[in-house]
C-alpha cells in the first residue's frame, strides 16, 4: 500500500465531500433543518453540467458556473415549495425533514423521467485525463482541478459569510431569526440566499463528482447523501469550518479502509464513526460546547 | 373482490398493504412517544434474515420464524436503544440511519466475515444477491390476524398507564420525568416494541415476496415506512394503517402512469406535510384545509403570519 498515493486520493475526494457537505451545513446553521433534498440538487448539478457540455457544447469551465447557478435556482424553488410553507406555520423541524424527503423523491424521479436511468458520462477529452508525468504518485489533472475548484469555492464562501454584509445578515438570522427580523433584516431573503448558496455548492460538487467518476445517474446522490450527513455530524452540525474538516476525515477513512483491503466495509466504518460521534461528541470534532443540542 | 381486482388490487397487493400497515405502526409507536427513530428498516432486515434462516435452514414453521425474528430484533434493540435514545430530534434520526446502514452492510458481508472468522465456507445471507426461493407461506388471514392483534394491543396500550406515559413523554419529557415517569424506561420499551413489530413485518414480508436482499432494507425503505406513518398521520393508530394502504395501493391503481409513480409519491408526501400536517386521518386538518380553500384564514393563522412577518 502506497501511503502517499492514498493521501493524494483522500485529499481530492475530501474536497468533493467537503464541498457537498458545506451546503448541508450552511442550511442547517441558518435554518436549523436538515435538507435531505440536498443530494438531489447535487445530482441535478451533475446532469446540468453534462447537458451543458454535450448539448450546448460549452467547455467544462463554463459548465461548472452554469450548473452552480441552475442548481442554486433549483434550491430556491425547493425552499419555496418544501420549506417556506412549513416555516410560516412554525412546523417542527421533523416535518421540514420529511418534506425535504418528499422533495428529494420528486427531484430524483423527475431526473429519471428526463435523463433516464442509464449511467451517462462526460464525452472523452472534455477534461485531460492522462496522469501527470514525473511524479512519484499517480495524479490526474482532474484531481488537481477538483481540489482547486473546491478550495476556491470554500474560500469564497468563507469570505461571503465572514466579511460581507450579506454574510453578516446570514449569521444574524442563524443566531436568532426573531431578533434579526426586529433589527430590519429581511429573513426571507436571507433564507433564499442561503438556499441559493447551498444549491450552488451542491451543483459544483455534482459536476466535479461526475467528472471524477464519470458515471452520472439519477441515483448518484444516494451514496453521498448519507456520507454528507456523517461529514456534517463530524464537523458539528451547522458548523461550516467543521464541514470542511469532516469532509477530509471521512474521505481519508474511506480511502484508507479500501487500501487496507476492507472495501466492502468502508461504509460500515463511516457509519460506525457517525454513530460513535453522535454518542460521544454530538457537538462534532471541532465543535464548541453543546448548547441546546442533542 | 372483483371490483378491487379490476382496479389493480390483487391478492398480493392486498397482502403487501397489510404488511406495510404493520410497518407503519412500528414507526408510529416511536413517533407517538416523541422519538424520531429511523431504525425500522434495520430491524426489519434482522427479522427477515433470522426468520428466513429459521424456515430455510432449520425447517421451522412460520410462527416459529416469526417469534425468532422478533426475539432477535428485540435483543438487538436493547443495546442500541440504551445509548441512542439519549439523543433527540435530528440527532436521533441521524444516529438511527447510521445503525440501519451498518446492519445492511453487515448482512451484505456476513458470509465473507463469518467465513474468515470460522475458517470454513459459510453461506447464509448470500451477499448482495440475497436469499431467493423462499417458500411463500404467509397467508392473508395470518396477516389480517396479526394486524388485528397488533391494533388490539395498541388500543389497550394507549388506555393503559404505560400508554399515558408514552403520550406524556412526547408532550414534555421533563414534565413527564417530574411527574415520576421513568422516561428512559418508557423510551427504551417503546423502541424495543417498535423493533419487534418491524421485525415481524420483515419475517412476514420475506415469506411473501420470496426473495430478500440487503438492498431491500436501505435508506429508501426507511423513507417509505416513514411516509406511511406521516401520510396517514401519527395522532391515532388508524393513521399509519391508512397511510400504508394508500401508498401501497395507489401505485397499483395508477399503474398506467407507471413512469410517474415516483413523482406522484413525492408530490403526495409534500402536499400532505404542507397542507395536511396531521395526515389523512385528521379531521381538523381537513377542516383547516377546507377553510383555506374557501379563503377564510383561521384566526391563529393570522397571528402566526404577523409573528413571522
Amino acid at each position: 500500500m502506497n501511503i502517499t498515493q492514498q493521501i493524494v486520493n483522500a485529499i481530492w475526494l475530501g474536497g468533493v465531500y467537503s464541498l457537498f457537505a458545506l451546503g448541508y451545513a450552511l442550511v442547517f446553521s441558518v435554518l436549523g433543518v436538515l435538507n435531505l433534498a440536498h443530494s438531489a440538487v447535487f445530482m441535478w448539478g451533475a446532469f446540468i453540467g453534462l447537458v451543458a457540455v454535450t448539448q450546448l457544447n460549452v467547455s467544462v469551465w463554463a459548465a461548472i458556473p452554469l450548473a452552480m447557478v441552475v442548481s442554486g435556482i433549483i434550491s430556491i424553488v425547493l425552499d419555496v415549495v418544501a420549506f417556506a410553507p412549513l416555516r410560516r406555520r412554525n412546523a417542527p423541524r421533523i416535518s421540514q425533514l420529511i418534506s425535504s424527503i418528499g422533495a428529494a423523491i420528486l427531484l430524483v424521479n423527475i431526473a429519471q423521467l428526463i435523463f433516464g436511468t442509464q449511467p451517462q458520462r462526460f464525452p472523452l477529452g472534455s477534461i485531460p485525463s492522462d496522469p501527470l508525468e514525473g511524479l512519484p504518485v499517480r495524479i490526474t489533472p482532474i484531481q488537481i482541478i477538483i481540489l482547486l475548484v473546491a478550495v476556491t469555492l470554500m474560500a469564497v464562501l468563507q469570505y461571503l459569510v465572514v466579511r460581507t454584509r450579506a454574510g453578516q445578515a446570514m449569521r444574524a438570522v442563524a443566531f436568532n431569526q426573531r431578533v434579526a427580523s426586529l433589527l430590519g433584516i429581511n429573513s426571507g431573503n436571507v433564507f433564499r440566499m442561503t438556499f441559493f448558496l447551498a444549491g450552488a455548492l451542491a451543483g459544483a460538487a455534482g459536476v466535479l463528482f461526475g467528472l471524477a467518476y464519470n458515471t452520472i445517474t439519477p441515483f448518484m446522490g444516494d451514496s453521498v447523501a448519507l456520507k454528507g450527513l456523517t461529514v456534517i455530524v463530524l464537523g458539528g452540525l451547522g458548523n461550516i469550518q467543521g464541514a470542511v474538516v469532516g469532509g477530509f476525515v471521512v474521505a481519508a477513512l474511506e480511502v484508507f479502509s479500501i487500501a487496507a483491503g476492507g472495501s466492502n466495509y468502508r461504509e460500515a466504518f463511516v457509519f460506525t464513526l457517525l454513530f460513535l460521534i453522535l454518542l460521544f461528541r454530538p457537538q462534532g470534532l471541532v465543535g464548541q460546547a453543546a448548547q441546546t443540542r442533542a | 373482490m372483483d371490483l378491487l381486482r379490476s382496479i389493480g388490487i390483487t391478492e398480493i397487493v392486498f397482502q403487501l398493504m397489510l404488511v406495510n400497515a404493520i410497518l407503519g405502526l412500528s414507526i408510529y409507536l416511536t413517533l407517538y412517544t416523541g422519538m424520531f427513530s429511523l431504525a425500522n428498516a434495520g430491524f426489519m432486515a434482522i427479522g427477515a434474515y433470522v426468520g428466513v434462516v429459521l424456515t430455510q435452514n432449520y425447517d421451522l414453521p412460520l410462527w416459529a420464524a416469526l417469534i425468532g425474528g422478533m426475539l432477535a430484533a428485540g435483543v438487538v434493540a436493547v443495546p442500541i436503544g440504551l445509548p441512542v435514545l439519549r439523543l433527540r430530534d435530528i440527532y436521533l434520526a441521524i444516529a438511527t440511519i447510521g445503525f440501519g446502514e451498518v446492519v445492511r452492510i453487515l448482512i451484505l458481508n456476513f458470509d465473507t466475515l463469518a467465513s474468515s472468522i470460522s475458517g470454513e465456507s459459510v453461506q447464509l445471507t448470500r451477499g448482495a444477491l440475497g436469499i431467493t426461493g423462499i417458500p411463500k407461506i404467509t397467508e392473508t388471514w395470518q396477516l389480517l390476524l396479526f394486524l388485528v392483534v397488533t391494533v388490539y394491543i395498541l388500543v389497550r396500550l394507549h388506555r393503559s398507564r404505560f400508554g399515558r406515559a408514552m403520550a406524556a413523554v412526547r408532550q414534555d419529557e421533563q414534565a413527564a420525568a417530574t411527574m415520576g415517569i421513568n422516561v428512559v424506561y418508557v423510551k427504551n420499551a417503546v423502541f424495543i416494541f417498535s423493533a419487534i413489530l418491524a421485525a415481524s413485518a420483515g419475517v412476514l414480508k420475506a415469506h411473501l415476496t420470496r426473495t430478500i436482499s440487503p438492498g431491500d432494507y436501505g435508506f429508501d425503505q426507511v423513507v417509505n415506512i416513514l411516509a406511511f406513518a406521516v401520510l396517514g398521520g401519527t395522532s391515532t393508530w388508524l393513521g399509519p394503517i391508512v397511510g400504508g394502504f394508500v401508498l401501497t395501493a395507489l401505485p397499483e391503481i395508477l399503474r398506467e402512469f407507471k413512469q410517474y409513480r415516483g413523482i406522484v409519491n413525492g408530490v403526495i408526501l409534500l402536499m400532505v406535510i404542507v397542507y395536511l400536517p396531521g395526515g389523512l386521518v385528521n379531521i381538523n386538518g381537513w377542516k383547516r384545509l377546507w377553510r383555506r380553500i374557501r379563503g377564510q384564514p383561521s384566526v391563529t393563522g393570522k397571528i402566526q403570519d404577523a409573528e413571522t412577518g
